[in-house]
């Protein structure tokens, strides 16, 4: 089911970029001849029709990139040198480039969310649990300004203060820093915090809303009243009745976030100088480099269904009565 | 058992559950539903006492009071010696093994996401110190005695139909050996062919176990059928509480009297010769009940003291209370 979902995907993405103005020349110099200009589009393989360039894609994407990969792993020779996805602008394999900044993303992006969402929990389960207390309005407080201020301002916001006013931590991610010792860990710490706080806010933000109100339905649910006419601890009861019902619509909100969290990392990479994914999108984008804002949006796309299956099989673990057969 | 002089195992004295309301911008406190309000009364050791009223009188809210499910707002419950009117939740947790309760929506009632040997079981767990193969002896021990098979302990409460999820419910409130069970409309939501058979579930397990009752239901004829004392809720209070027999042969209060009044008459010869007390008008706010006698806005004998005074609850006639103007005169 995903794999049309997903070659309709790439097909949407392939023909928005076909149509939309813009030319990968149109960065080039004034001084260069137009018939030089031509004939660089044709050596770009700009001069096929999409009919012929969209399956090209494909065929590069899904069977000779693999290929590469596996004679990388392996020392095998498979792809036998076709041609892979290149980039306009550094005339290097996209997927080279994808997977040197890869890591500065994830480390960035995956930590924010592995932070979010563990305060979040907490947060989400103590508000349900008291609510209408000073912690759940104050909880309230703090996500709807998660919710409401976009990161280009907050990351800005604590650049100002921490950077430029108390001069505590760096305004600017040093990808280059290798971890070696206790001193260059914690270096690594204090350029990661701001970013990932920034990102961080608006996960916590969503996972700690939703947290809650999963919480609150369940707990004015009647089997709970049964638990404790058990007589069950009410630690036993919340975590273990309420909490375990309540998660399952919240891990599907923790799942089918992870996709929109690189989305909004393209920005607070911009804001930190984080040489990632999202700034290698911006660039392509600013260049009309396609083959590379193709790859790297079709990749986003590919992690959105990814997710979405991967959310789906939770499902059936956390809930027992959901079986697929 | 009506004849020996049984001590009460549950007695309750001038219960009150107040629900506060919070209204307007800040959320103050502008008045209180007082959905029980000064209930006294005694369960005997083995009796079951049927609690009836319609719909909205506290019936359920008293039960679930009487456990401390809730925080009471004033009165003293003493079960079986121990005054637990008072009695912090967490101290609370270790009176729970004595009283029990079945909840009216078996659906609603058992967690969705536990097997039915999880949650007979998880009672055991938390207050026993039964070795794992014992536990599961005897949860399929408790199976067998509320009529379910035990290969189905393996199974999510999903997969059961009302009745047999109603018996799963009991069968959990029975996992720690209880005295004192209350019975929350345990049939409301059944099917009037699984209703008989689940009373008479709840009739052999009180022969077998000895069980004290505290049977809270709408149904007439089902009280009638397996209580042996009935109270009359209206409006948060008991109007009348007698002997079964005495109470459907020769009931007191006006509001006692217009509810048999409305059991339907299955019998169409006798049906039409019945005449119907039918009230008029609604059942007053619980937050601002009248003054007087709750029942005076309704009440087809109604006099002007009924309006000032509200009716003492007394024993009226041996062993039948009522709280009412008509019997204080004379």
């Amino acid at each position: 089911m995903s794999i049309p979902t997903l070659l309709f995907i790439a097909f949407v993405i392939f023909m928005l970029l076909e149509l939309a103005p813009g030319d990968p020349m149109s960065q080039m110099p004034l001084t260069i001849p137009p018939e030089v200009k031509e004939k660089m589009r044709l050596a770009l393989g700009l001069g096929e029709p999409w009919w012929v360039r969209f399956p090209l894609w494909l065929r590069q994407f899904f069977i000779v990139e693999p290929q590469y990969w596996i004679d990388a792993i392996f020392g095998t020779n498979f792809a036998d040198g076709a041609q892979r996805i290149i980039s306009f602008q550094s005339r290097s394999p996209v997927f080279d480039t994808i997977a040197q900044r890869l890591p500065q993303t994830l480390w960035v992006v995956g930590m924010s969310y592995i932070v979010g969402v563990l305060i979040a929990l907490p947060i989400g389960i103590i508000s349900a649990y008291k609510q209408y207390s000073v912690f759940d309005q104050t909880g309230t407080f703090v996500s709807m300004i998660g919710f409401s201020v976009p990161p280009f301002f907050s990351g800005v916001l604590l650049i100002v203060i921490f950077s430029v006013q108390l001069k505590w931590l760096p305004s600017i991610y040093d990808t280059t820093h290798v971890v070696t010792s206790w001193d260059s860990f914690v270096f690594q710490l204090r350029q990661m915090i701001m970013p990932v706080m920034v990102l961080a806010l608006q996960t916590t933000a969503q996972v700690s809303r939703y947290m809650r109100a999963s919480m609150l339905d369940n707990l004015s649910q009647d089997y709970v009243r049964t638990a404790r006419a058990k007589g069950l601890s009410e630690s036993t009861v919340v975590m273990k009745h309420v909490l375990r019902n309540s998660m399952i619509p919240v891990v599907t909100v923790i799942a089918l976030g992870i996709p929109s969290i690189f989305g909004g990392a393209i920005i607070t990479e911009q804001i930190f100088k984080v040489n990632g994914l999202g700034q290698l999108l911006i660039i392509a984008l600013q260049g009309n480099d396609i083959p590379m804002v193709m790859t790297i949006t079709f990749l986003l796309a590919v992690l959105i269904v990814v997710m979405n299956l991967i959310a789906d099989i939770l499902y059936g673990v956390l809930d027992p009565r959901i079986r697929y057969d | 058992m009506l004849d020996n002089p049984a001590k009460p195992l549950v007695s309750v004295r001038d219960l009150k559950m107040h629900f506060p309301i919070y209204s307007g911008l800040l959320r103050r406190r502008v008045g209180e539903v007082k959905a029980v309000d000064g209930l006294t009364f005694d369960v005997m050791e083995g009796e079951t006492l049927g609690l009836v009223g319609e719909s909205g009188c506290g019936k359920s809210t008293a039960g679930r009071a009487v456990l401390r499910l809730y925080d009471i707002t004033g009165g003293q419950i003493a079960i079986d010696g121990r005054e637990i009117g008072d009695t912090p939740q967490s101290q609370l947790r270790e009176m729970r093994p004595t009283m029990q309760m079945v909840f009216q929506d078996p659906q609603a009632s058992l967690n969705p996401r536990m097997t039915v040997e999880a949650i007979i079981r998880e009672p055991l767990d938390e207050h026993t110190t039964l070795t794992p193969m014992e536990k599961r002896k005897k949860v399929a021990k408790l199976m067998d005695a509320v009529g379910l098979n035990r290969k189905f302990a393996a199974r999510y409460p999903h997969a059961f139909s009302g009745g047999q999820r109603q018996r799963i419910g009991i069968a959990r409130a029975l996992a720690l050996n209880p005295k004192f069970i209350v019975c929350d409309e345990p049939i409301a939501a059944l099917d009037v062919s699984i209703q008989a058979q689940v009373v008479n579930l709840l009739e052999d397990l009180q022969e077998k176990f000895g069980l004290t009752y505290l049977f809270i239901s709408h149904d007439l004829s089902m009280v009638r059928h397996i209580a042996t004392r009935v109270a009359v809720m209206y409006l948060g209070k008991i109007v009348e509480l007698a002997d079964r027999e005495t109470l459907f042969a020769a009931p007191l209060h006006p509001y006692t009297k217009a509810l048999l009044s409305a059991v339907p008459e299955p019998d169409p010869a006798l049906a039409r010769n019945t005449n119907r007390i039918i009230l008029q008008g609604d059942v007053p706010s619980p937050s601002n009940p009248p003054k007087g006698c709750n029942f005076c806005t309704r009440c087809p004998a109604v006099m002007d003291i009924c309006k000032q005074v509200e009716p003492e609850y007394r024993e009226v006639k041996p062993r039948q209370f009522a709280a009412c103007h008509l019997y204080n005169e004379t």
